[in-house]
């Protein structure tokens, strides 16, 4: 082979390298890129049918009283839209990232396991096959929330329990095959010269997911199949009948759901590590903190996972200490926000529509981490727990976190990976009506919150009853502004002005040097690395 | 350039998955042990305890207070015949459970305990309890269940109320022996 093979035309020779056409391109790829589009067309789909559930939520909640739904459907619509936005929205986006992204960041030709990475996509697909089909089983789908506590799960839910805990069995197979192909491709094929502190932010916070979810998605294979047993087999893992104890599932289950809330945002925060140095065109503030932040803030996520149980009794010195470990994430959280507020600091700023999202994940996550602060201290949270002030903290932290990431992921990338630039007007209305919606959503749930509004509920009192009618309209508003994006990503696939290889002028990076659309097999040999 | 040998990693990343599956199941005995050394959890201990180091104590008094329900799923009657009693730490007492079967069969229960506040656990001890078997009782049968106990005097000055609260499963179809006896019963 010859040593410089980015030029495409010098595939032509070799069958094998061109994608078979039709459907079986798709159905056989072990290619990254392929696999990384249908990831993150995937995790679109599930964002919208995730949504579609929260507009039911919204829509039953617009008025005080029962209006729309019956209690159990509302019940399965919270679950269900709660497992699809973790499980098939967020993750699967993060995921199709990483593909697309972590071998030409680090000059790798693709995957270092391409025919597993086939498999953790197409997995995928029926495990949420099987979680929207039980809805419409007889009795419904579950209905015991995306926490599936004990005994709600075990002892008070109908037969779709088991086909919840097979899809969840298959969501999670797909996660660890993903994480370990990640993890493989950042050990064994970082192109020469690209060291572990060369590393781009993104490959950084992947790697550490990866690690998170290895750790953390077989406990939760292991709680799922003890619901099972308990409620098919006659185990008591969780049943004080047979000498079980219910609080215990709620140790098993947040000793893996804790971690998980970082695997949901530990990514973003490579991503926003990534955009914010390319508009502010100057490198990121603290490279080497922000990997000893993102690594400790991984630690520490295993030694939080009670501050979900404060009400459940525990004793005093147990809830100090969860509430100090708790408190200590957000020291290297701050150096995070600190470091990105820095590299803004005098740059020479401009504010395309990556950028805007990236700005707001900054301004909105830390409002979302505040609020998870104010959660972390115990006698408060006697207040706030299980009301809409906790909805109100996880939903800033996820949408107006992750899914924001996500967005200004999207919009940054695009380019390189269609060839096409975007429409940036059309972007700019996105972003500006998400942005608006969303706050119009997601705020006012702080103060019925705090006014004890419980979550989790089809009705309420009528006290709360204009703030929930704001709120439902913020939630229509910031539905409806996502299908702009799809709009923007139909348009942007099929042409636009052609895009550079660099694409944004301050951006740095190996996939940068790509030409955009890059070649379908790039990196055949590595790249050198300054 | 030669493709890099991925096998041995693969391996080994494996090897922490399954391993972190199997840590989850560690959990429940982790879990048992450790609510049984601190008395977390309200549970109090299964075993039959003995009064040899208790000495009373006059000068406090502690109230405790019994509380009984069956099981949503539990047909019996279930409740104390005490409601409320005052005693002195290390002073030995016997209250009484009553229960009843209302129903037409033979059924088997078990009672499981828990003491609030939590912490006071480890200074409730029980010498006797009809929570330590299971107990049966043919159709419309009714039984007193006798509860032996003493108060820890090393119990911390905070706590002056205890409360004892019991649920009652039914656990006839785990119990091999009622099923036969069922049988039995049926079958006369």
């Amino acid at each position: 082979m010859s040593t410089i093979s980015t030029d495409p035309h010098h595939h032509a020779d070799h069958g094998h390298h061109h994608p078979p056409a039709g459907l079986k391109r798709w159905f056989y790829t072990t290619n990254h890129k392929d696999i990384g589009t249908l990831y993150l067309l995937f995790a679109l789909t599930m964002f919208f049918i995730g949504g579609a559930m929260a507009m039911v939520i919204r829509a039953e909640l617009f008025q005080p009283g029962l209006q729309l739904v019956e209690p159990a459907f509302f019940n399965q619509m919270t679950t269900v839209h709660g497992l699809i936005m973790v499980f098939g929205a967020v993750m699967p986006a993060f995921t199709g990232l990483a593909n697309w992204l972590i071998p030409m960041m680090i000059g790798a030709p693709d995957m270092a396991l391409p025919r597993m990475n086939n498999w953790s996509f197409w997995i995928l697909p029926f495990a949420f096959a099987i979680l929207l089909m039980s809805l419409f089983m007889e009795g419904g789908g579950p209905g015991f929330g995306w926490t599936f506590y004990a005994p709600l799960s075990t002892k008070y839910s109908g037969d779709s329990t088991a086909l919840f805990v097979f899809s969840v069995h298959i969501m999670g197979i797909s996660s660890i095959m993903g994480a370990i192909n990640v993890i493989v491709t950042i050990f064994n094929l970082r192109a020469p010269g690209m060291t572990w502190m060369k590393m781009p932010l993104f490959v950084w916070t992947w790697l550490i997911t990866a690690f998170l979810l290895i750790a953390v998605m077989p406990v939760l294979a292991g709680t799922v199949t003890m619901v099972l047993t308990d409620k098919y087999f006659g185990t008591s893992f969780f049943d004080a009948a047979g000498g079980g104890d219910p609080v215990l599932f709620q140790h098993i289950f947040w000793f893996f759901g804790h971690p998980e809330v970082y695997i949901m945002i530990l990514p973003a925060f490579g991503i926003v590590s990534s955009i914010v140095p390319t508009f502010s065109r100057k490198p990121l503030f603290g490279y080497a903190s922000m990997v000893y932040a993102t690594s400790s803030i991984a630690l520490l996520s295993f030694l939080v996972w009670a501050h979900h149980m404060f009400t459940t009794g525990m004793p005093v010195f147990a809830e100090l200490f969860f509430m100090y470990c708790t408190m200590l994430i957000a020291v290297p959280t701050g150096v995070k926000v600190f470091n990105w507020v820095a590299t803004m600091w005098r740059g020479a700023l401009t504010f395309e529509v990556p950028m805007m999202f990236a700005i707001a994940f900054i301004v909105l996550f830390t409002i979302g981490g505040l609020s998870g602060l104010m959660l972390a201290i115990t006698p408060a949270d006697f207040q706030y727990h299980d009301t809409y002030f906790v909805v109100a903290h996880f939903h800033y932290v996820l949408v107006t976190g992750a899914i924001f990431s996500i967005i200004a992921a999207a919009y940054y990338w695009l380019p390189k990976w269609t060839g096409h630039m975007y429409d940036e007007t059309l972007g700019q209305w996105h972003f500006w009506c998400s942005l608006i919606s969303v706050n119009v959503l997601f705020f006012p749930m702080h103060f019925v919150g705090l006014a004890g509004m419980p979550r989790r509920i089809p009705d309420y009192a009528l006290q709360f009853a204009d703030f929930n009618a704001l709120i439902s309209i913020g939630g229509f508003a910031f539905g409806l502004s996502q299908l702009l994006f799809v709009w923007l990503l139909v348009k942007c696939i099929k042409g636009g002005p052609a895009a550079t290889s660099q694409v944004w002028e301050g951006a740095e990076g190996l996939e940068w040097q790509l030409s955009s659309p890059p070649p379908y097999h790039s990196f055949t040999t590595p790249p050198d690395v300054k | 350039m030669t493709a890099p040998n991925h096998r041995p990693l693969l391996l080994k990343l494996l090897l922490i998955t399954g391993g972190m599956f199997g840590f989850g199941y560690a959990l429940v005995p982790l879990y048992d042990v450790f609510c049984d050394l601190t008395g977390l959890n309200g549970k109090t201990s299964s075993m039959a305890a003995t009064a040899d180091k208790a000495v009373t104590d006059l000068k406090r008094q502690v109230t405790i207070e019994f509380l009984a329900k069956p099981d949503p799923k539990m047909p019996w009657l279930f409740q104390p015949q005490t409601r409320q009693i005052q005693v002195h730490p290390g002073e030995i007492k016997l209250v009484y459970y009553e229960a009843e079967n209302p129903t037409q069969a033979l059924m088997v229960a078990q009672a499981v305990p828990s003491v609030s506040p939590g912490q006071a656990a480890l200074y409730f001890n029980k010498m006797e309890c009809f929570c330590f078997q299971r107990q049966t009782l043919k159709a419309g049968e009714k039984l007193l269940m006798p509860l032996q106990f003493y108060v820890d005097p090393a119990l911390p000055e905070q706590f002056s109320t205890i409360t004892l609260s019991y649920t009652l499963y039914d656990v006839t179809q785990h119990s091999p022996a009622a099923q036969v006896a069922a049988v039995y019963q049926t079958g006369k």
